[in-house]
C-alpha cells in the first residue's frame, strides 16, 4: 500500500503540533478542512498518535442550547484541568456558500483560556450535520494532545445522525416545548444517542419532555432502558456534573484494552467519505465513451442509478488507468 | 463584484468590535454582506478584548479582520496589530470600518491597517477589497509554511 509522502514543511508542522503549539494545529486544520495536498499526509502521519481523547458529540435542534451546553461542559473540564478542543459547525448559505460563524460567542468566557481551543466551521452544503473534514479535523486535534474533543454539529433535524460514526459519546439536547410525543418517537438523532440531555430544565415542561423521552426508549431496542435522561440548565451549569459522569461512564466502555479508544468506526466513516468523494471526482473526469453510454441508458430507462453505479464500481471502472477488460463487460463488446 | 483569482480556498473573515463600544449594527451589516458573497465569516459580539481577538484569529485561521469602530475605538487598533505580530499572525490583513477622523487614518495606516472604510463606503467595494487582501493573506500565509 502506498501513502502520500510528507514534505519537508509538513514534517517541521507536525513537530509543532506535537510541541502544543496552537498556531500549527490551526494550520494543520486549515490543510485538512480544505484538502490541499498536504492535507493527506499529515494525516497519515498523525494515526498512530490519536485514540487517547475524549470524543463527545453534541446534536440536537436549534435553539435546545447546544453552544450553550458546550460551554458549560468546557468549564467543567478545565475545572478538572483537562484541555478542551471544540470544533463548532454552523451551516453554509445555499445561496452563496457563505456562512456565519457564531457557535464561540457562547464560549465567550473561555476565550482568554489557552486550554481552549475552538474552531468553527461552515458546513459547505455537507448534509448529516458536519462538514465533509470534520472526522479528519478530530483525528489532528487527538495527535495534538487536546484531552477532550467536543463536536457541535448545526442545528440538527432528525437524520443528521453523522456525529454517530465520528464521536465516541453521543449527547442528543432537546429542549422542553420543542415538540410533542410524536416528535419523540420519531427515528433518528435519538436513536444514535449514548445520553439524552434536556436543556433549560428550569421551563415549566421540561418534567414533561423527560417523561416522554422515557417512555421513547422503553419502546426502544433492547438495552436502550439504560440510556440515561438528563436534565441541566446549561446557563447555570446544574446538572452538568452528572453529565460528565455519565459521559466518563459512556467513554470508558468504548475504551479498548489498551486504554485507547477504538477508532474504527471513525476511519471507516472517513474511508467511505474518502471513498466516495474519489469516485465522483474520477467519475467527473471520466470523458469516455462508456460513460455516455451508461449514461444514454439511464435516460432511456435501460438502468437505473444503482445498477449503473454497481455497474461502474464492480467492473473496476472507476480505477486510474482504464482496464480493458472492464470496458467490454460495461460496454458489452 | 470584482473578480478574484488569488483565493486558495473559501475565504474566512473575522469580523468583530473591540473597545468598548457596543453599536454593532455596522459590524452586523458587513458580516451579512460578506457571507452573501459567499465568505466565511466568524461572527463575535462587541466588546472583545485584544488578546481574545488575536487568540481567535490564530485558533479559526482567518484571513481578514474587520474591526468596527464608531466610537474612538480605532485608536486600540494599533495595540491589536502589536499583538497580532506578537502572535506570528503578521499575514493576516486588517481592515477598519466606521467612525475613523480623517486626521487619524494615516495613524492606522502606519500601524499596518490594509485599508479604512468611512461611512458611506460602497459595500461592494469593501466586500472586493476583502476578498481581495483574503487572497494575499492566504499567499502570505502559504509561504510562512
Amino acid at each position: 500500500m502506498t501513502k502520500s509522502e510528507l514534505s519537508e514543511a509538513g514534517r517541521r508542522l507536525i513537530e509543532r503540533l506535537y510541541a502544543g503549539n496552537p498556531a500549527a494545529l490551526s494550520r494543520a486544520i486549515t490543510e485538512v478542512e480544505n484538502e490541499t495536498a498536504h492535507a493527506a499526509s499529515l494525516l497519515a502521519a498523525v494515526q498512530k498518535s490519536t485514540g487517547k481523547a475524549i470524543t463527545i458529540g453534541i446534536t440536537g435542534p436549534p435553539g435546545a442550547g447546544k453552544s450553550t451546553l458546550v460551554n458549560a461542559l468546557i468549564g467543567e473540564y478545565r475545572a478538572q484541568d483537562k484541555t478542551v478542543a471544540v470544533i463548532a459547525v454552523d451551516p453554509s448559505s445555499p445561496l452563496s456558500g457563505g456562512a456565519i460563524l457564531g457557535d464561540r460567542i457562547r464560549m465567550a468566557e473561555h476565550s482568554h483560556d489557552t486550554g481552549v481551543f475552538v474552531r468553527s466551521f461552515a458546513s459547505r452544503g455537507h448534509l448529516g450535520g458536519l462538514s465533509r473534514t470534520a472526522g479528519r479535523v478530530i483525528d489532528l486535534m487527538d495527535a495534538a494532545g487536546w484531552d477532550i474533543i467536543l463536536i457541535e454539529t448545526v442545528g440538527a433535524g432528525q437524520s443528521e445522525v453523522e456525529v454517530a460514526d465520528i464521536a465516541a459519546v453521543k449527547i442528543v439536547v432537546s429542549a422542553p416545548g420543542l415538540g410533542d410525543d410524536i416528535q419523540a418517537i420519531k427515528a433518528g438523532i435519538l436513536e444514535i444517542a449514548d445520553i439524552l440531555v434536556v436543556n433549560k430544565c428550569d421551563q415549566p415542561l421540561a418534567d414533561q419532555t423527560k417523561r416522554s423521552l422515557k417512555a421513547m426508549l422503553k419502546l426502544k431496542r433492547q438495552g436502550s432502558q439504560d440510556i440515561p435522561v438528563l436534565g441541566t440548565v446549561a446557563t447555570t451549569s446544574e446538572g452538568l456534573p452528572e453529565l460528565v459522569g455519565e459521559i466518563t461512564i459512556a467513554d470508558e466502555k468504548q475504551r479498548l484494552g489498551t486504554g485507547l479508544v477504538d477508532r474504527k468506526p471513525r476511519l471507516r466513516r472517513n474511508l467511505a467519505e474518502a471513498l466516495g468523494q474519489l469516485a465522483k471526482q474520477r467519475l467527473r473526469q471520466n470523458t469516455s465513451p462508456e460513460i455516455d453510454a451508461l449514461v444514454a441508458a439511464l435516460e432511456s430507462g435501460e438502468t437505473d442509478y444503482m445498477a449503473a453505479a454497481e455497474t461502474l464500481l464492480d467492473g473496476g471502472y472507476l480505477g486510474a488507468v482504464a482496464d480493458t477488460a472492464a470496458r467490454a463487460r460495461i460496454t458489452g463488446s | 463584484m470584482s473578480e478574484v483569482t488569488n483565493l486558495v480556498r473559501p475565504a474566512k473573515v473575522l469580523v468583530t468590535k473591540i473597545g468598548l463600544d457596543g453599536h454593532d449594527r455596522g459590524s452586523r451589516i458587513v458580516a451579512a454582506a460578506l457571507r452573501d458573497a459567499g465568505l466565511e465569516v466568524v461572527y463575535t459580539a462587541p466588546w472583545q478584548e485584544i488578546p481574545t481577538v488575536a487568540k481567535l484569529a490564530l485558533e479559526e485561521d482567518v484571513d481578514v479582520i474587520g474591526v468596527s469602530s464608531l466610537a474612538t475605538d480605532h485608536l486600540l487598533v494599533p495595540k491589536l496589530m502589536k499583538e497580532l505580530h506578537k502572535a506570528g499572525l503578521d499575514y493576516v490583513k486588517v481592515i477598519v470600518g466606521g467612525i475613523v477622523p480623517d486626521n487619524e487614518e494615516q495613524d492606522l495606516l502606519d500601524a499596518g491597517v490594509a485599508r479604512v472604510f468611512h461611512p458611506g463606503a460602497d459595500m461592494a467595494d469593501i466586500v472586493g477589497t476583502v476578498q481581495s487582501l483574503a487572497g494575499e493573506a492566504q499567499n502570505d500565509a502559504a509561504r510562512q509554511l
